[in-house]
Parts: C-alpha cells; structure tokens; sequence
C-alpha cells in the first residue's frame, strides 16, 4: 500500500486523469493544494459531475404547463392543484449496497428523503426498484436480505411509508446488485424552496449529525469505478445510517420552512460539505466562505479533506438571514438537533475555505445541543484560505463525449429469436400446466409479500393501493385527489434493443398509473449501467435516453428528474443496461378504491390490447428456457397511449371490477395472478391470429391489460374498446377453482397459488 | 363540546398525526402533548402513539419512559383517564409500568406490516366498550418487537381477571397466549400493538379500527362529563 502511494501522484489516488488535473491547474492558475485536488476530484467524479452522461441528458423533454421544478435541482416538482405540489426523485445507492447491503440501502434511503424535504415538501412515500443476482447463491440471498432488512429498518424507523417498488432477479446483477430508491413528498407549493445561497451575508448553518471519517471518497472511489477483485477494501466508504437523526431533522426542516426561516436548503449528500455549500453558491451565482474550524467532528484529528469530503449522513446545509439565526437556533434545540454556523455567503463568486475564521463576536451561533465542547477558535482571522477557488469551476467539470457504438454481436443477438425452439418444444397441443406454474414461481415474478410486510407501506393513512398492486395509490388528504406511482425497468429488453426497451419500461410504467385511473403527469428516471468508458456502453446509454424521450413525448409527459448510475461491472462485464422509469399520475376524483389486480366470480374476462407472438427476452424464454436472444415486443406508442387513456377512463367510470397489465410471464401469468387474488378460476380460450397457445400464454407483448368486467358492461367494455382502436376479445368467464385454458392449461387456484405465495419464503429459508 | 385526547409526541414518534386525523375524522378534538412538557393540558384521554421514540436504540420505550410528559400521563391514569398505547406506545405504558409485561422481537426475527384478525375477548375498558365479545376485526399491525412476554404470575392473573383485552386469531409474532392487548384493572388503560387507526376508513381498506376508536371518544367524553 505505501509503496503504491509513492507511485501513484494524489490526483490519480483520488480517481482524477492527468487531463483533468492539468484542467484544474488551467483554472486556477497555479497548481492545486491538497484540499483543492480533493474537493475537485469528488466534485468531478461521474457521480457528481455527470460528465459522461451530460451531453445526452440534454435529448429528454423537460417541460409541461404543470412543472413547477425539472430536473437539476434537489427533486423534481409538479403542480397537483389545491395549491399543493409533488416533489418526486429517485436516486441509485448501487455500490454502497453491494459492499455492504444494510447500511447501503438504509442511507440511500435517506438520501433521497432529505433530497424530498428539503425542497420544502414532507416525504411521504418510497419505492425500491431492486436488482440481484440468482437467489441460488448465497451470497445473493445475504444481499437481497441486508438490503429488504435496510430499507426496512431506516425507512420505517424514519417515518415514511414504503408503498411499492419491485424486486427482479437475473444473474447479471450478481456482482452489482442494482439499489435504486424513489421518494415522493407533497408539499403546499408555497413552501416550495430551492437549494440555493441568496444574499450575501447571509449565514451558512449546517443542521444535523457531527461530521466523521465514513463515507469519505464515497462519490469518485466507490460510485465511479467498477468492482474488482477484493474491493471489501472499500468498505469504510460506505456510510452509516441514524433514521432517529434524520426524523428530527425532517421536522425541525419543515419547521423552518413552514416559517419561512431559511433562504435555501440542501442536504449533504455525495461530495459532503464541498458539494452542498459550493453548489448552493453557485446557483445563486453567489460565493461561499466555509470554516471548517466550526464543523462539528466525531473523532479528533480529521483533517480538512476529511472535512470537506466526509459523506456522514443526516446533514442539511441552511441558508439563514442573520436575524432569523436565533429562532433557527430555537427550532434546532426543541429538536435536539445541533445546528451551527459554518460559513457565509459571499459576493465573490470565490469558494473558500478557512480553518478559523470567525470572529467571537462577528458571527454568532453555537452549537445548542450537545455543547461543541471543544474551543472551536473563534479568533479574527487573518489566517489565510486554505482553499480559494471559483465557485463555478466545482460544479462545472469536464464534458466527456464518449465514442458511442453498437455492439458487433447485437445482430446475432437479435437473430438468436427463441420462437422457433419454444415452439417445437410446446407444440399446439402440449399441456402448459407445469409451465405455468414454474413460471409463477420464478422469483422475479413470485408473489414478493416477504419483502414488502418488511416495509411499513401505511403510515400517514394515505395508501389507497400498496405493494401488490399494478400501481400504489395515495390519498391527498383534504382534497378528493391521489396520487397514483410506479417504477418498471425492462432490462433483458433493453439488452436486446436498448431504444425498444426503454420505450417498454416507460410504457409499463405509465400502463400500470393508467390502472388505477389517474392520469400520467411526469416521469423520473434511474439509469442504471456499466463502465461509460466502453463504447458498446455509452451506445447503449444513448439509445435509452432516446427510447425514453420518445416514449414521454408521446404519451404527453415529461422528464423531471433523474439520475445517472455508471460503473456497474464487474471487471469486464457490464450489467444489462438497465433504466428505471418511475410514473406518477393523477386522480382527480378517487371515488373509492381502484380496482385490485384481481377476478370476480361471475365476471367476464377481457382482455384489451394485442396479444403477439412475441417471446424475445421473456421471462419464460429466458429464464425458464435459457434462450435470452431475439427481438423485445414491438412498442407502439400509439396504440399505447389510446390503450391507457381506455384503461383510465373504464376505472374511472367503474366498468370494470378488477384489472391487471400483461408484463412478466406474459398473459398466463396475469390471468392466474388475478385468479389467485380474487380466489376463483376461470374458464377461458386463448386463440389469438399467429399465435401458438404457448406464445399466446408467455409472450409479453406490450400495452395488454386483463379486466374483470360484470357481464351487463361486457358489451359496453368491447364498444368503447373499438371506439378507441383498442383490440379487444372477451376470453371467458371467472368461475369454478381451476384455471382452465383450453388446449393450454389446467390447474387448480390452489395450486397457483401455492406456487406464487411460496416461491420466495422457500427459497430465503433455504440455507 | 368534543372529547379533547392528546396525542404525546415524543422525537421518533411517527404515527401521531395518523391518530390525530382519525380522531378528529370522528369528532374528537385531538391535541399534540410534547415529551419534554410535564402536563397532559387537561385532556379527556392520551393516547401514545406508534413510531420510534428516541429511536428505539435501547430497549424499546426505554428513555422514553422518563420523559417529562410521562408523568403526567401516569397522573392521568391512574386517576381513571381513559390511556391508551398503541404499539410503541404500549412498549411505552409497558416499561413506565402502567402496564405488565414486555414485548419481544417478533419471534420470525423480521418486521411484519400486514392486517390480521383480532377477537374482542373483553368489552369493559375504554377501547372496546363499543365491541361485541367475540367480533373478529380486520386491523393492520406493523412492528418488529410485538411478541408479548409476561410472567407466569402475571398471565394468571391478566387471564383470571379478564385482562386480555384482544387477541391475535392467527399469531403472527410469537405473542403469549395470541396476546395483541391487554389492560390494566380498571380496564381504562390498554396497550395493544395492532393500529385501529390504520382501520378508520374503507378506503384504506378496513374500518374495522373505527368500533375502538368510537369507545376510546365515549369514554373520554364520560371523563370529560365526570370531570365536570
């Protein structure tokens, strides 16, 4: 290790280019101090500065009459009427978790809270895209299970509901398990706060837990690298979590916001305290002095890069009007939160930092509780900065336009289609039963009530709809509205054809909020993927970003927010690129419960939308059958938007009893979904033009819902289906205690049900 | 004039303004008590609510038992005030020993959010004097250490004197006896660890809650006329 330290010049230890240092040197005119390198070089590292992703982030629509905030700021934000707003982010915690999966997920978690409140909104709910490899090994099952536990013990701890979310399995995450957190938060919009340091003059205070060694070099060491051999080493990167802290530091926030105490918030996230307190400056294009004599420390002997780059959790920077510090104080105290005066805004456009800087008397402040207890010098200072740079330079590090190419083996891949065997194999004819329920208990599409009875998903009394649902579903207490949220990533998909793929996710996702009724209003993105620096990566990446604009513009939503995940790879190989779309839509008026995913006895089963052949990267071809090659569903945006507004329309005017999408395991698996959850079989035929029986059971086309519909509305459903160029077949009927496909499959609800309940208890029982 | 129950916040509590809405939802008048004050204000009934008070880094409930609030809740009580503890709030009433016993990590060692079935085994106490002996109610409990121990002494005698106030129909965490509540014997404290206010409205899926709720009113709008 020493040795490697005498080779190595700082700036490469730190995880900078020799090009990126002679920038550095360029912008300051000189060469940089130690401190200065290190602020730069976490400020600058992919996670931070997005430098690779940057140029094509530009491509995604961002505007809508009811955007209040797009993406760049601390959440995004859109107006939902009544004079109240929802501010919606979603943020990857990838590596951390895979280093140590507890203590990864649970400070994701509150990661993205703090990001919620400190726009000035109350978080009130999470959602959890996961990721893991095959639950076989056991490593995996260790994973998943420190992970399901973190979010468990922060979020519920916390106080912020954990609603929905889904958890896929696929041995391409073995080694980089993918953590991906959504929060949501309401807030009156006159509440609404941006992150940033007007008024010079103005103090800087942080708020929340003392300042230590964990998490330092978490955003350049840990989030913009990939995982080697024996990276157990970069454990002390991973920070700790305190949701008790961060509880009272929600309320204290609100409190100040709700009085109108602070000028701006931002919460300490990567990068710590030279992210937080430069970034607030320069998007008030103002400048920043930071003592970091005053900065509360957990152990003696940090220095002033631990300092500044230390990523402990819990820390919330406020902007304060020097007349408002007491009563910042008073809230701080009642809260038991320290809060204590760092720094001030400046007109400089300089970031810079001292070691001893304040007055006694020039600035007051203290540290309420507990007592600093240490003899903070609060001397004159002449002492010269110990940093001194431009304040823009930090947030606006390099661009990379990386080479972007298709890979050579994508054709082949394409060609690889798994028709052709699939269909020698199950010939019309071949009874598809044991398919079905190998099918139903694969663990990505198992019944995941292990996971979310973890999760408190019903505090604040606003879930409608929770885990299990096609969408979660809250209550805006107060008004008739709710809000209705789902996150969907299609990874094999986008392996096959990233542009198509990403077009599916979004689809999903706005197909699941059309379930419940609502209509979509905005979309945040988690794009998730391997090392940027190969160009078969950054190829993939730029077809996600324009598979996903497409799909917004055309179904009328925008981007609001997002977050770049890179590095995901495990020496050469690079997760499947994996976007997540999360959707939020809205009811206008929720007349009672949405409609679950579920038959009623009696009902007609319908099927709105088209039913192809289409087996490319389905979870049966895939996972059952190992042949992951071919072609996605097509996507058609289009007949997608005319076949969600249908959907929205039908709940809406209460036409249909229970409904749910065709995703994963295809229209079997909905069906024998809905049948276990309403408690009855059905009897039904599935003969669909061009389709063999097993594709019309386990292809996964897109834009395909299920409904239960009372047989006085069947002729109605079908009308208004035609009306809006929707395809549309009655099945069958919901009847008996077998779920009987004709020529398919024959089994009985029990049986299906037992398959999908416990499938994944079985498999985390197993050791 | 409406019954006024306060609700004690204490720092980690979470489940107060859920109380507080269902309360006022059925005409109450419910008023926040903070930890660090010494006074119930008078209220009619307090109910200490769920959540993680001081964070649950020891034992549950046990700093919280010290507050300067709690005092006067044990006023309160043992005077006859309608006390309810619901989950970390019995976890709460339990180490101030307003109430025997102790809760336990479930015994499937995770945290479990889900609705299950309660029986009414008793209606003299001041939350469930509305209910019927034997109704089955569909309310959600949401936890990790839920599993109620007492000692054998005191299980007698919480059984001989008809102190069992609810119990699990299918035991989810390992409870004594299918143990979710219980009161003391007077009946006009009660602990239990399942959330009635999370069963307040259809549109949550269960109202079945609403039946405990009502008596926890009535009997504080009986202090309330007693009082008078």
């Amino acid at each position: 290790m020493a040795e490697e330290r005498v080779e190595h010049p700082l700036h490469r230890r730190l995880g900078m280019t020799d090009a990126e240092l002679a920038a550095v040197v360029d912008e300051l005119g000189r060469e940089p101090t130690d401190l200065e390198l290190a602020m730069y070089s976490v400020m600058w590292s992919e996670h931070c500065s997005y430098k690779s992703s940057r140029p094509h982030l530009s491509r995604f629509p961002t505007e809508a009459p009811w955007v209040l905030v797009g993406p760049g700021e601390g959440a995004g934000v859109v107006d939902i009427g009544d004079g109240l707003a929802v501010a919606v982010r979603i943020e990857s915690h990838n590596h951390p978790s895979a280093v140590e999966p507890y203590q990864g997920a649970a400070t994701g978690v509150g990661g993205i809270i703090r990001d919620i409140f400190s726009m000035g909104a109350r978080p009130i709910a999470l959602m959890d895209p996961l990721r893991f490899g095959s639950l076989d090994d056991a490593r995996t099952r260790y994973l998943f299970e420190g992970v399901v536990s973190g979010i468990s013990g922060y979020g519920n701890s916390v106080g912020v509901p954990t609603v929905g979310g889904e958890v896929v399995f696929d041995d391409t995450y073995r080694d980089n398990p993918l953590v991906n957190v959504f929060c949501l938060g309401i807030l009156p919009i006159d509440r609404l706060v941006l992150a940033r340091a007007d008024g010079p003059g103005n103090l800087a205070v942080l708020l929340g837990s003392s300042t230590g060694r964990d998490g330092i070099g978490g955003a350049s060491v840990l989030a913009s690298a990939s995982f080697e051999e024996g990276d157990g080493a970069k454990r002390p990167s991973v920070q700790v979590g305190d949701p008790f802290e961060e509880k009272r530091l929600i309320e204290a926030c609100l409190e100040l916001l709700d009085a109108r105490l602070a000028v701006g918030v931002q919460d300490l996230g990567a990068a710590g305290l030279s992210c937080a307190a430069s970034e607030t400056a320069a998007k008030a294009g103002a400048g920043m002095d930071v003592d970091i004599a005053r900065v509360a420390r957990r152990e003696p002997g940090m220095n002033a890069v631990e300092v500044m780059t230390s990523e402990s959790q819990e820390r919330m920077l406020a902007i304060v009007e020097p007349a408002n510090l007491d009563a910042v104080l008073a809230v701080a105290r009642r809260w038991e939160i320290r809060a204590t005066v760092v720094g001030r805004v400046t007109d400089t456009a300089r970031f810079r930092i001292y070691d001893g800087l304040f007055d006694a008397t020039g600035v007051p402040g203290e540290n309420p509780v507990p007592p600093a207890g240490d003899d903070a010098p609060l001397v004159t200072s002449d002492a010269p900065a110990i940093a001194d740079v431009p304040v823009e330079s930090l947030g606006d590090g390099p661009l990379y336009h990386r080479p972007a190419t298709r890979p050579a083996g994508q054709d082949a891949l394409q060609a690889a289609d798994p028709g052709p065997q699939l269909r020698d194999k199950f010939p019309a004819g071949a009874d598809l039963s044991g398919e079905l329920l190998a099918l139903l208990a694969t663990p990505t599409i198992a019944d995941k009530t292990w996971v979310s009875r973890q999760y408190d998903h019903q505090l604040f009394l606003n879930t409608v709809a929770g885990p299990g649902a096609d969408a979660a579903v809250l209550r805006v207490k107060g008004t008739t509205k709710a809000i209705a949220m789902s996150t969907d990533g299609k990874a094999r998909f986008c392996r096959l054809d990233p542009r198509t793929g990403a077009r599916l996710a979004v689809l999903e996702a706005a197909r699941n909020v059309a379930c419940s009724g609502a209509r979509p209003l905005a979309l945040v993105n988690c794009l998730n993927f391997g090392n940027p620096e190969r160009a078969e990566v950054m190829w993939q990446f730029s077809e996600v970003v324009d598979g996903m604009s497409e799909a917004c513009r055309a179904l009328g939503f925008p981007v609001i927010g997002g977050n770049v995940s890179f590095y995901n790879a495990s020496g050469d190989d690079d997760i499947h690129p994996t976007p997540i779309a999360g959707v939020i839509g809205l009811i206008d008026d929720l007349a009672g419960r949405p409609p679950a995913a579920s038959l009623r006895a009696g009902d007609d089963v319908v099927v709105l939308g088209e039913i192809r052949p289409e087996l490319g990267g389905s979870e049966w071809a895939a996972v059952m059958h190992g042949l992951d090659g071919g072609r996605p569903p097509a996507a058609n945006l289009e007949r997608a938007r005319a076949t969600h507004e249908l959907v929205a329309s039908l709940v809406r005017e209460q036409m249909v009893a229970g409904l749910h999408d065709v995703s994963d395991g295809g229209l079997a698996v909905a069906l024998a979904e809905m049948a276990v959850a309403g408690e009855v079989g059905f009897k039904v035929e599935l003969i669909f033009e061009g389709c063999m029986p097993a594709e019309a059971c386990f292809a996964e086309p897109a834009s395909v819902v299920v409904c239960s519909v009372d047989p006085q509305y069947t002729a109605a459903v079908c009308g208004l289906a035609a009306a809006a160029g929707v395809p549309v077949r009655v099945l069958g009927v919901a009847t008996g205690g077998r779920l009987i496909a004709k020529g398919a499959f024959d089994v009985s609800v029990a049986d299906a049900a037992h398959a999908w309940r416990d499938a994944l208890p079985a498999l985390m029982r197993a050791e | 004039m409406s019954a006024r129950v306060g609700v004690v916040v204490f720092p980690g509590t979470n489940c107060e303004l859920d109380v507080q809405f269902a309360v006022d939802q059925l005409g109450g008048r419910a008023e926040l008590l903070w930890h660090g004050d010494a006074t119930t204000k008078g209220v009619d009934a307090v109910v200490v609510p769920g959540g993680f008070a001081h964070g649950d880094y020891l034992r549950t409930g046990a700093i919280a038992r010290f507050s300067p609030v709690m005092g006067a809740v044990a006023a309160h009580a043992r005077t006859g005030g309608p006390t309810i503890g619901i989950c970390n709030g019995f976890q709460v009433l339990c180490e101030a020993q307003l109430l025997p016993g102790a809760l336990q990590k479930n015994s499937g060692s995770k945290f479990l959010c889900q609705t299950v079935e309660l029986r009414v085994e008793t209606v003299s106490t001041a939350l469930t004097s509305l209910a019927r002996v034997g109704d089955v109610l569909r309310i959600p409990i949401n936890h990790f250490e839920g599993n109620y121990v007492c000692d054998e002494r005191t299980l007698a005698e919480l059984r001989a004197e008809e102190r069992v106030v609810l119990r699990y129909v299918q035991n989810p965490n390992g409870s004594l006896d299918d143990i979710a509540g219980i009161c003391n014997a007077e009946g006009n404290i009660v602990g239990l660890m399942p959330h009635p206010e999370r069963a307040s409205d259809p549109l949550l899926g269960s109202s079945d809650g609403l039946v405990l709720l009502k008596s926890l009113l009535a009997a504080a709008t009986s202090r309330a006329t007693i009082l008078v």
